[in-house]
């Protein structure tokens, strides 16, 4: 399959996702320009992590008006799979693709350590191959990673099982002391209504080989890999999962 | 025609999570100013127009506000204008 | 020429002395205008011509076969292997952080990060050694957090990962703080670039950020004379940092840097547009000409004396081949930044500026840099050394209740967990980080390759200050040793000498000490210093700070899967210690954190048998023999057991030791030359034998085991409770 990861002025997790796409997963990858206006074939788009335009004004505030976010947002109207890691999430949110925002963490701090994330459904193209419960254990580095919403809009996530990860303990408890940044409801991950779009502060393309952060973020993209090789369609049509 | 002088003024919407307005309320207690309370911490940005007229001026800098300065899911936004004497 | 009047009054005020003021004079055969004046007073400065400083720093060993750029570039670089090259070198950024603790740390970042691509290289790690005040020191909670900010707000924007360092507290450095950056960079070796400015009619080029008020006379003349009281007042005098101008001028770089444009290529730091054109033109044996009217400004009305001297961040200037401007325009357009032909190199020799119409300047540039004072100032042992070093062990009270002792160091500013400080540190971007910090160096993967960098700074400046050569062949030998336990073999040096006031006889006598000290240890273990930084005037109020001769250590890993850690890794694994405890306790954390004194010789070194430690260690991390390894340093063999214990799975260990010393001088002292390793039991034999062979005392002390740090009868510490405490320690003093 092919994989399109976008740089942004001031994306830096950029190169780390063609790696992974490349090395690890053994994908084709698309370098994608924020000037470039088509997304050369991509399946999966991934937003990377990073400080684009400098988290001027808002982290992601700018980089929604790139040329390249009017091909990202067509493609997820069409049922495409967009995947926004950390940076990448918060750009979702400001463009309106995913419900929320993103906000500086409580502790006013930047914070870089391992969390774990909770799979709270399966019912995605990025987790459909993963346990509902199961943990994953994955790196976090953000300034700006508190998740925010209504409670209108968190209750409708909820309803419609649209958070998928959830910062948790080692036992698989969600509470306070799991979480590393006072989002609301433990909430890492969110995907769209449509269920083809997916933003999480967690880095799974830092946990793909042994050696460097572990392999935890591998079910991620082997999830998407499988979800795409057993007839999930990526281009044009409605998207095969279903919100229960 | 002397231009004017916009004054945007970002706050956290109310019920919106504001880290750094609690703890800069946090901070003030500890200094002993007691009486303070509802603190939020926001953006305050300036900008010059050139040429339109008040109403028109005003649209526009709605308009930059609702697309660009602030995010309407977390913040509001108040906006003033001013002859600009520079 | 500018009609202003140039006078030795002018002259003192951009830090020249009369004497130098008359040698300008003489060297232009004529009073220099207001421009060029202001061009000499930041080129002779101490930070910038090293005058009180080069004729000591030709000591320092230099060369080796794996040097391919030693000291003089904007880096040095050493060989790793694969065709590539280790690019790297270490900076203060002291005064502009103690006036803005945030700004200055981050400009400190953004300088050394330049000074390294420039040289080709990617940045691949960041570290930063940073000394403070006591911790209880009204100021100091305000500087620690200002700092870590900066230093991640830089780092962590630009996509660089922060990856250690080091940190201590010290009432020397209440009111003059160290910030020392360290950048580390992979290059091509056939690919390096250089900032020698040749070929006359090549096209000079300003790219990056504009040209703003900012910083002049800043970096410069801060770090080139004492600080005073109103020193706050400098303020305006610090530069603003901006990270992702930077990580755009990096990026466009690298990217002219894979052709053939670039001739020559230098960063616009301290005392920016002149400095480097100045450089550049000096190193090649070059004159250049620059139309100031092309310079990029943020603001209008900025005089030709403030261009050409402003200290504005994330500037570079370039020497391009003629015919390559479109393409080097072309280049830094898609990146959306500034790019302007300022200028050209000519053959003439000058320095030439001209600004709406005149010339302002009309420099020699081979007198401007050759003529450049040269002191060599008195130095003077003072006396204080005899009492200081004046320490009895035997009148020391010895505590009773050891455990309690033992958390209680663990809770010390000094050595309680750094988690606090590089949680705000990006660690991992890049993707290659193999050792995080929290380890004794960090391990970085070369990209596209099976190897790695060990990366690591030290330098314990109680050491210094009892004993200033001693303490700086401690440094190097800790770094060494911290590069040895990850397993990686040490390559080379980048040095950052943080001293008082040179124009003191007692502290250009710790300079030279120290550079002596540096010296003798990179010679016997054959790691050259390859860059480095001098900063003098670290005082206050006629207070210098101790002697901290901050050593940046490079070691290779040839297999970076077969790195070490310090932490336990597996029930049953034996502890073994490497090296001999002596019974001495001078010098020690634990003599000033339990009995507040600062007493004594630093610890006993003799450099053979550090270098037969080391070969031992490495040795074994070569053949696999080892689980883990930790440098015993600051608080004792006590500590480092606890360390190995509170990483990984928070194992705990059993114990016991026969010594008929003191028990806190064999828990706590600081003896060198010794290494804590565990290892299956199966590979005890094998490694007894490669101590022997080398002479290295070998002794069992006992297993990995439990869920307690057990020392015979003396300790007895539940690991998880300890571990809380030690985490917890620095948070709560620097306040959240």
């Amino acid at each position: 399959m092919r994989w399109g990861v976008v740089t942004f002025p001031g994306s830096n997790d950029d190169a780390q996702a063609l790696r992974v796409v490349e090395r690890v997963l053994g994908d084709e990858a698309i370098a994608l320009w924020h000037k470039d206006v088509d997304l050369r074939g991509a399946d999966c788009v991934i937003l990377p992590g990073g400080f684009s335009y400098g988290d001027y004004l808002r982290c992601g505030a700018m980089a929604k008006f790139s040329p390249i976010m009017a091909a990202v947002v067509a493609h997820a109207r069409r049922g495409g799979l967009v995947l926004g890691i950390c940076n990448g999430f918060q750009i979702l949110c400001e463009a309106g693709l995913l419900p929320g925002a993103l906000v500086r963490n409580r502790s006013l701090s930047f914070v870089c350590d391992l969390v774990i994330a909770r799979i709270e459904t399966t019912a995605t193209p990025f987790t459909a191959s993963c346990g509902r419960g199961s943990l994953l254990t994955l790196p976090i580095k953000h300034g700006e990673g508190c998740y925010v919403a209504d409670e209108t809009t968190l209750a409708e996530l909820e309803a419609r099982d649209q958070v998928v990860f959830r910062y948790a303990d080692a036992a698989g408890r969600v509470g306070p002391e799991a979480n590393p940044n006072g989002s609301l409801g433990n909430i890492a991950g969110v995907c769209s209504a449509e269920r083809n779009v997916l933003g999480l502060m967690p880095h799974p393309e830092y946990a793909t080989e042994r050696l460097v952060g572990g392999e935890d973020g591998l079910a991620v993209f082997r999830s998407v890999q499988s979800w795409l090789r057993d007839g999930g369609r990526s281009r044009g049509d409605e998207p095969r999962v279903q919100a229960p | 025609m002397p231009g004017l002088l916009a004054r945007v003024y970002v706050t956290p919407k109310r019920g919106i999570l504001d880290p750094q307005g609690k703890t800069v309320e946090q901070s003030l207690h500890v200094l002993g100013f007691d009486e303070v309370s509802d603190v939020t911490v926001g953006k305050y940005i300036e900008m010059r127009l050139g040429g339109a007229s008040r109403e028109a001026a005003d649209a526009r800098v709605r308009q930059m506000c609702e697309r660009l300065l602030a995010n309407g899911v977390i913040e509001d936004y108040r906006v003033e204008l001013v002859a600009d004497r520079s | 020429m500018s009609v202003s009047a140039v006078t030795a009054d002018v002259a003192a005020d951009h830090g020249l002395t009369a004497e130098e003021y008359a040698k300008v004079v003489e060297v232009l055969g004529r009073a220099p205008t207001f421009e060029e004046l202001g061009v000499f007073g930041v080129m002779w400065s101490e930070h910038c011509s090293y005058k009180s400083s080069r004729a000591w720093l030709r000591q320092l060993p230099t060369t080796g076969p794996q040097v391919i750029q030693g000291p003089g570039e904007n880096a040095g670089a050493v060989d790793i292997g694969e065709g590539l090259a280790a690019v790297f070198k270490i900076e203060s950024h002291n005064h502009p952080s103690f006036i803005e603790p945030f700004q200055g740390a981050a400009t400190g970042v953004g300088g050394i990060l330049r000074d390294v691509f420039t040289m080709g290289a990617r940045p691949v790690a960041n570290l930063d050694a940073l000394r403070f005040g006591r911790l209880d020191h009204p100021r100091t909670p305000y500087l620690v957090k200002g700092v870590v900010g900066g230093i991640g707000h830089y780092g962590n924007c630009i996509g660089v990962p922060t990856v250690g360092g080091d940190l201590y507290f010290d009432a020397g450095y209440d009111h003059n703080i160290l910030v020392n950056a360290f950048t580390c960079g992979v290059a091509r070796r056939d690919r390096l670039f250089r900032a020698r400015a040749a070929g006359p009619g090549n096209p000079v080029v300003y790219v990056g950020s504009r040209t703003g008020r900012d910083g002049i006379h800043g970096a410069s003349l801060l770090a080139s004379a004492a600080f005073d009281a109103g020193a706050a007042a400098k303020r305006p005098a610090v530069q603003v940092g901006d990270p992702f101008t930077e990580k755009l001028l990096l990026e466009a770089c690298l990217e002219l840097m894979g052709t053939d444009h670039i001739v020559a290529i230098q960063d616009m730091g301290a005392a920016g547009l002149t400095s480097s054109a100045l450089e550049m033109a000096g190193r090649g044996a070059a004159g250049m000409l620059l139309d100031l009217d092309r310079v990029p400004l943020r603001e209008p009305g900025l005089t030709p004396a403030e261009i050409l001297l402003s200290e504005s961040q994330e500037r570079m200037l370039l020497v391009v081949r003629q015919g390559s401007e479109a393409a080097v325009e072309a280049i830094f357009r898609r990146w959306d930044l500034e790019v302007s032909v300022i200028g050209r190199v000519t053959d003439d020799g000058t320095f030439r500026a001209r600004w709406h119409g005149r010339e302002v300047c009309a420099l020699p540039v081979a007198a401007l840099t050759e003529s450049a004072p040269v002191y060599r100032r008195p130095a003077e042992e003072p006396a204080r050394f005899e009492q200081l070093q004046h320490f009895e062990l035997a009148a020391l009270r010895e505590p009773a209740d050891l455990t309690e002792v033992l958390l209680q160091l663990l809770e010390s500013p000094n050595l309680c967990s750094r988690e606090w400080v590089y949680r705000q540190y990006d660690q991992l971007v890049g993707g290659n980080t193999a050792v995080r910090p929290g380890g004794d160096a960090a391990v970085v993967r070369i990209e596209g390759t099976a190897r790695g960098l060990a990366l690591t700074v030290d330098c314990n400046s109680r050491y210094c200050l009892l004993d200033p050569y001693l303490g700086a062949v401690l440094a190097v030998v800790e770094a060494a040793r911290n590069v040895v336990a990850v397993g990686a073999r040490p390559l080379a040096v980048s040095d950052c000498l943080n001293y008082g006031n040179p124009e003191r006889p007692d502290v250009m006598w710790e300079f030279q000490q120290g550079i002596a000290g540096i010296r003798d240890a990179c010679l016997a273990l054959d790691t050259p210093v390859v860059s480095g930084n001098v900063s003098f005037y670290n005082e206050t109020d006629g207070r210098s700070i101790p002697p901290t001769p901050v050593i940046a250590m490079v070691g290779l890993l040839d297999d970076v899967e077969a790195h070490l850690t310090p932490w336990w890794k597996a029930e049953g694994d034996a502890i073994v210690l490497l090296g001999r405890t002596r019974e001495e306790l001078n010098a020690s954390e634990y003599l000033a954190v339990v009995h507040g004194l600062v007493r004594g010789a630093p610890p006993w070194i003799d450099l053979e048998t550090e270098k037969r430690l080391q070969r031992v260690c490495l040795a074994a991390a070569t053949e696999r023999l080892l689980s883990s390894a930790h440098d015993v340093a600051e608080g004792g063999l006590a500590v480092a057991l606890a360390e190995c214990s509170f990483g990984g799975a928070g194992l705990g260990a059993r114990i016991t030791v026969e010594s008929g010393m003191r028990a806190d001088a064999l828990l706590f002292g600081e003896s060198q030359s010794r290494m804590l390793v565990s290892l299956r039991r199966r590979h005890l034999g094998r490694l007894r034998d490669l101590a022997r062979r080398e002479d290295v005392p070998f002794t069992v002390l006992g297993e990995v085991r439990g869920s307690s740090l057990v020392i015979g009868e003396m300790i007895d510490l539940p690991i998880e409770h300890a571990r809380a405490r030690w985490r917890r320690a620095l948070p709560e003093r620097v306040g959240g």
